[in-house]
């Protein structure tokens, strides 16, 4: 027994932690998500590449976030869990639509790559990202931050547990310190 | 542009919708497409939004996508569609084939004092629904063409897309039940058994 547990820590040790798109990745698998909406995002470009080649999963581009929300709706409804993938800037575009979601004690999972934060070029970024856990607050919506990139899949698989168990609505903010600020040049 | 006075009665519409509706899984529109839709029968498998303008259909593609086997219509109204037309884009993208959008259209924002719409200066629903791809698109004004249509709401392959001009007759209000998530466990219990429903 003993030696079994020492050979699985240097196993572990042997291989670089998976990058933080795939530790997500593998959270909706085990979590049973079969539909995800998202906004194309450079921050989120691995993970929906993952999600559009799950068979399992159902990738749906959106054109504009709150679409998102009224699919999780939806799909719940039809007995279907689901998440959605979107830019912090993208969160004030739901905020009525969560009313709904709120209402009906939906469990919503969304996954936030923020923008306007850590290092950000761009000053038409800040107010949104700066808005974005008030707002999301004041909806009703349980938020849950990282900073590490070590951290994102447990993060993630916690928030998808508190949403899908206590039928709430759950995000989880990707610091732009993870993603990495979009450089313009 | 087409200025043809709408005249169709609204309720018998839907009335004569949902008569055929057999297993259909129904989603409706907050306001008048939500009495409408309660007035010709309630059901479980009614949902009916009281709010989230702008979401009715989408609401619908998530059903429809989780429930292939089942045919799922969306009933809303030319107002809701109007706040979320992007999600004829993203319905025409995921080609679900058990969908069916009907608008409702009576070219006026019924509860919030008849103001129009913008269907009422000619802007064409089921234009734009055709030309984002759904696979069937199309305008009635006539109870004859929509005895033509009713048939392909539930068999067609989707997404189909029909704007039914209906007059601006006041009908009486019929409302359903309104708590959110007595709605959401009911249908769910309804179409997934209790075992499921509240896992």
């Amino acid at each position: 027994m003993q030696k079994k547990i020492e050979k699985r820590a240097t196993r572990n040790e042997s291989l670089s932690p998976a990058p933080w798109p795939d530790a997500i990745h593998q959270v909706l698998r085990e979590m049973n998500v079969r539909q995800v909406g998202y906004v194309p995002d450079s921050g989120h470009a691995r993970l929906i590449e993952l999600v559009r080649a799950d068979r399992g999963m159902r990738a749906v581009p959106l054109t504009t976030e709150e679409e998102g929300v009224a699919l999780v709706l939806g799909a719940w409804l039809g007995g279907e869990r689901s998440a959605l993938l979107m830019q912090s800037s993208g969160t004030g575009n739901c905020i009525n639509m969560l009313g709904m979601v709120n209402e009906c004690r939906v469990p919503l999972l969304a996954l936030v790559t923020m923008r306007g934060q850590w290092g950000e070029f761009n000053p038409w970024q800040v107010p949104m990202s700066q808005a974005t856990v008030p707002s999301l607050a004041a909806i009703g919506v349980v938020v849950q931050a990282v900073d590490r990139a070590a951290d994102v899949g447990d993060t993630v698989a916690a928030a998808a547990r508190l949403a899908f168990s206590t039928y709430r609505m759950v995000a989880v903010l990707l610091s732009q310190r993870i993603v990495g600020a979009k450089q313009f040049k | 542009m087409n200025r043809r006075t709408p005249t169709l009665d609204r309720r018998k519409v839907v009335a004569a919708i949902l008569k055929q509706r057999g297993s259909a899984l129904v989603v409706a529109g907050l306001g008048a497409p939500t009495w409408d839709t309660t007035a010709a029968g309630d059901s479980p498998l009614n949902f009916y939004a009281w709010g989230g303008m702008g979401g009715a259909a989408m609401i619908g593609l998530g059903l429809a996508l989780a429930q292939p086997r089942r045919r799922v219509l969306v009933i809303t109204g030319d107002g809701d569609l109007l706040m979320g037309l992007g999600s004829l884009a993203t319905i025409a993208v995921q080609k679900p084939r058990n969908l069916a959008v009907i608008v409702l259209d009576n070219e006026r924002y019924g509860e919030t004092g008849m103001q129009d719409t913008h269907t009422r200066f000619g802007v064409d629903l089921a234009g734009m629904a055709k030309a984002a791809g759904f696979r069937a698109a199309g305008t009635v004004y006539s109870a004859a063409q929509l005895k033509t249509w009713i048939p392909r709401f539930y068999r067609q392959a989707g997404p189909v897309f029909c704007d039914v001009k209906v007059g601006t007759r006041p009908a009486p209000m019929v409302l359903p039940v309104r708590d959110g998530p007595t709605l959401r466990n009911r249908f769910r219990e309804a179409l997934l058994g209790a075992g499921e429903a509240y896992r």
